[in-house]
């Protein structure tokens, strides 16, 4: 065991917990308030965060609808363009991030590095306090036209179509920015501060440390993106004339602005999950972790290269050639680390005693589905090739690889490897395998023939479409109505497990990280007595009398 | 003795992947014909990289269904795996291929970026289009090197507002009386300039591009025609100025591999070899209002003969009687019922709505 604990036979921890849950354990209403407890605050990040995620789902499914025939007659084309703006709003907003980074990471970091909370408990609960209004704001937007110009609501287009949806857009996304700061302060401070002595940086668990590097990129970029946002939102209400091209203003720079945040915020939603991957299968392959140090180097390289990227999705707007250039090469080498990652992840496999729960399931899905998505990635790096493909559903392909094959993949592999710890209950496997065969092959169904839709030229963003990619685009419907499906026996699983499921240990898996050395559901407070670390944080395999010698 | 039938199987592996990463790098058929000179070097690139993805792709997946197959729990086996925690010279190499692979698609994508013309898009001479001596107006000489190659100076000095698509509207509307000069091109700023093979020479043709909702503007500024459609002759050095009249839009070809945004406020431009006689889509990929997903339109690309005939055909029909062309053409109303609610509510005038339906309809 990690910690340097009196071992104790299971009769007397079990007593032990139980009396400690009596006196030590949260009500249910206390989740449905103000509170300042991380692990409450993690859980109302996820939840919240997960009701945002069928709400968007909901949206694409309406999308797809529209796009199963070539005519707009499911929904009116405006209404489609609301529909698109705010699945991609809230997919990244409300779920993706708040998930990974406001849920895991909230969650996990003080367990992992023994601290009993956040360092600052109350901007905590602020920051999530803030999610709901922005939510609210956003699904409040449709009565007022619905804010119709994509997630990146570029100008003029913004700046024309339905003005009032647009603003409420506009506040939703500062709100959550903000929300986004705050948490990356304290995240920031947290594992700087808080760590307990014994644990030095290289123990640190990988996760702490794609959260790090999470934090710093957020604190770099949001505020750039904050500042876009409040200039269109002057143009918009206030007669300002920062991007209105008649008036002496840029529309360029408006791009400048949202790319150098909204780059970045692709690393802010694939950089948690690369964490969560690197705890998750080195518990199941029973193996350490292949290449520690790189691992949590190439965390940090990313974040650093990820912010001099962000030009390549204007390649074909107004980009300088040297431009176009420069950002091709910087776009190209993001994935020598992200590489590293990915074979690191591979050897870990290597010898290995894998078991495949339902986690393992979806992190090794993951690895798939990354593969290609970060594949495709590269061919986008290119800018002549990324000039055909720009804006088509080729982009669409890819990006769904990464943001679903890789985040939501990663986000369920840690909802089924956390769900113990987190309600001290089990969830059933059967369920979870169901679960993940039908997401696996939804996700591919769905996305992998967007590929080809978008380079033999459909672009993306229509409600109409040319009718020889009917075929195609109906195969993506059926995949997605898959995918819808694939949620009836996760919410089943989740309900269910967390009601009536059979009750967890400390350790259903056997793990190695702190947190896994508290009850599950953990105390207030985490522990009783702080644990001391011995040893690092994936020394499976290793003998005691190894383990003593080091 | 168990080395060698290892190595034999990674030697016969390493070369069945070879084998198909060729194969598909040539066969994958994600991409539409090739009907411009850029889209042979765009595809060549693909093709290698999609022959690279797809070599890395068998590669890590197979690593990966091997190693979840070979190193799977059996039945009650509570053991843990071996525990390596890393191999120096397995990691240098692995962050080394990548590397060179990378460096190496990076320098071949400059390479090709360089023989597109991307490095040039403001090194065009305005104007002075003369194919087969169809075309009558000649330029004023002051006009024809008004720009010189790259200036700085020139730049500042090109009109930078949305007007200049209202003008050429305006000119083509009114009666163009022989000699008078056509409007002033902008210079593009953005976009792909000359080929390596067409450096230094003017372009053969030059059409000023206006996208504006829900409709692309094509107008010919030697010969006043304007059209909804792009005629354009094979073989021809072709420089398209294009801007936008209200937000952005995304001028694009999908068999060209050619694609810029229109602009307001700013000019942008895209030169080209058109290589095969045929219909091709315009195709509006940036997002720009309800009805983005029906803004399209279609490029003909004629031989240098047909190409004459069109041009001279529609130059006269257009300067006797421009007003005519406003009117005609019945049977295609549901055009107007399509975009007429939408025009109301962003404030375009009745107007303005029938000389853009016109144009889309005066194709021949």
């Amino acid at each position: 065991m990690t910690q340097a604990q009196v071992p104790l036979d299971d009769a007397a921890l079990v007593a032990d917990h139980d009396h400690a849950q009596v006196h030590k354990a949260w009500k249910w209403y206390h989740y449905f308030g103000y509170n300042i407890d991380h692990k409450v605050i993690g859980i109302q990040y996820l939840v919240t965060a997960f009701v945002f995620y069928l709400i968007g789902g909901l949206m694409a499914v309406g999308m797809r609808m529209e796009l199963a025939t070539p005519d707009p007659d499911f929904v009116d084309p405006s209404l489609y363009n609301a529909l698109l703006t705010n699945h991609g709003t809230i997919m990244i907003f409300l779920w993706i991030v708040p998930a990974a980074i406001g849920g895991f990471g909230n969650y996990l970091v003080p367990l992992m590095i023994g601290a009993r909370d956040m360092a600052f408990p109350n901007l905590n609960a602020i920051a999530f306090w803030l999610n709901p209004p922005a939510g609210l704001l956003l699904l409040g937007s449709f009565f007022f036209g619905g804010a119709q110009a994509g997630w990146t609501s570029y100008p003029p287009l913004s700046e024309i179509t339905a003005p009032v949806a647009q603003s409420m857009w506009i506040m939703a996304i500062v709100l959550v920015g903000t929300s986004s700061i705050m948490g990356a302060v304290n995240f920031i401070v947290t594992i700087i501060m808080m760590r307990v002595p014994s644990l030095t940086w290289d123990k640190l668990p990988l996760f702490c440390w794609a959260i790090l590097a999470t934090s710093a990129l957020a604190l770099v970029s949001t505020p750039v993106l904050a500042a876009g946002l409040i200039l269109l939102l002057f143009d918009i209400n206030f007669g300002t004339s920062f991007f209105k091209p008649d008036a002496g203003g840029n529309i360029i720079i408006y791009q400048h602005l949202f790319w150098f945040y909204s780059h970045p915020a692709v690393y802010l939603m694939i950089l948690p999950i690369f964490g969560i991957m690197s705890e998750i299968i080195p518990v199941y392959a029973r193996k350490p972790i292949f290449g520690y140090k790189a691992i949590a180097y190439s965390s940090l390289a990313i974040c650093l290269v990820g912010l001099f990227v962000w030009v390549h999705h204007m390649f074909t707007s107004g980009t300088p050639p040297w431009m176009r250039l420069f950002f091709t090469i910087s776009t190209l080498i993001v994935a020598v680390p992200t590489g590293v990652k990915i074979f690191s992840w591979v050897a870990t496999l290597w010898g290995g005693k894998i078991r495949f729960t339902t986690a393992m399931l979806f992190a090794v899905g993951l690895l798939g589905m990354f593969v290609l998505g970060g594949l495709s990635g590269i061919t986008l790096g290119a800018a002549p090739f990324d000039i055909h493909v720009h804006d088509t559903y080729y982009i669409v392909a890819h990006f769904h690889y990464v943001l679903f094959g890789g985040s939501v993949f990663g986000l369920y592999a840690a909802i089924y490897h956390w769900f113990p710890k987190m309600t001290g209950r089990m969830m059933n496997e059967r369920l979870g395998q169901v679960h993940f065969l039908m997401t696996f092959i939804g996700a591919n169904l769905t996305f992998l023939p967007m590929h080809s839709l978008g380079t033999h030229g459909m672009p993306r963003r229509v409600a109409m479409y040319d009718p020889q990619f009917t075929a195609l685009n109906q195969l993506c419907t059926f995949g997605a109505f898959m995918l819808a499906a694939s949620l009836i026996p996760f919410i089943i699983n989740a309900v269910w497990s967390w009601t009536r499921g059979p009750k967890a240990s400390d350790n259903p898996w056997n793990a190695l990280t702190l947190e896994w050395t508290t009850a599950s559901p953990p105390i207030i407070e985490n522990w009783e007595v702080l644990p001391v670390v011995t040893h690092g944080p994936y020394e499976y395999g290793m003998t005691e009398e190894a383990l003593a010698v080091e | 003795m168990k080395q060698i039938p290892a190595s034999l199987l990674t030697l016969t592996a390493g070369i069945l992947i070879t084998l198909v990463s060729l194969w598909v790098g040539q066969h994958h058929g994600l991409l539409p014909e090739q009907a411009s000179e850029a889209a042979v070097l765009v595809d060549q690139l693909f093709n290698v990289m999609v022959m690279i993805a797809t070599a890395l792709f068998l590669v890590v997946i197979g690593a990966i269904l091997l190693f979840c197959f070979r190193y799977r729990r059996a039945p009650g086996d509570e053991d843990d795996g071996i525990p390596i925690e890393g191999n120096l010279p397995l990691e240098a190499f692995w962050t080394a291929i990548p590397a060179i692979l990378i460096i190496g698609l990076g320098v071949y994508s400059v390479q090709v970026f360089q023989e597109m013309g991307g490095f040039d898009p403001g090194s065009i001479h305005v104007g002075h289009s003369m194919i087969g001596g169809a075309v009558s107006h000649a330029m004023p000489s002051h006009e024809m090197h008004a720009v010189p190659q790259g200036s700085v100076a020139m730049m500042a000095q090109a009109p930078d507002d949305g007007a200049i698509a209202t003008d050429a509207t305006a000119d083509l509307l009114a009666d163009l009386p022989e000699g008078t000069e056509p409007p002033a091109t902008p210079v593009p700023r953005y976009g792909f300039g000359a080929n390596a093979a067409e450096e230094g020479h003017t372009p053969d043709l030059v059409v000023n591009v206006t996208g504006m909702q829900y409709a692309w503007l094509f107008n010919y500024p030697n010969s006043g025609i304007m059209t909804g459609e792009l005629h354009i002759p094979v073989g021809k050095d072709i420089q398209l100025n294009i801007s936008a009249q209200d937000v952005i839009h995304s001028f694009w070809v999908p068999q060209f591999r050619l694609k810029q945004d229109a602009l307001p406020g700013q000019s942008s431009g895209l030169r080209f070899v058109a290589t095969k006689v045929g219909t091709y889509p315009v195709v509006c990929a940036e997002l720009c209002g309800s009805y983005h997903g029906g803004m399209r339109t279609q490029v003909v690309v004629h031989t240098p003969e047909e190409f004459d005939e069109w041009l001279q055909q529609n130059a006269v029909a257009q300067q006797q009687n421009p007003s005519q062309t406003v009117a005609v053409n019945p049977a295609e109303l549901s055009d107007r019922d399509y975009l007429s609610p939408y025009a109301q509510e962003m404030g375009v005038s009745d107007q303005v709505l029938s000389q853009v339906l016109a144009q889309v309809r005066s194709r021949s």
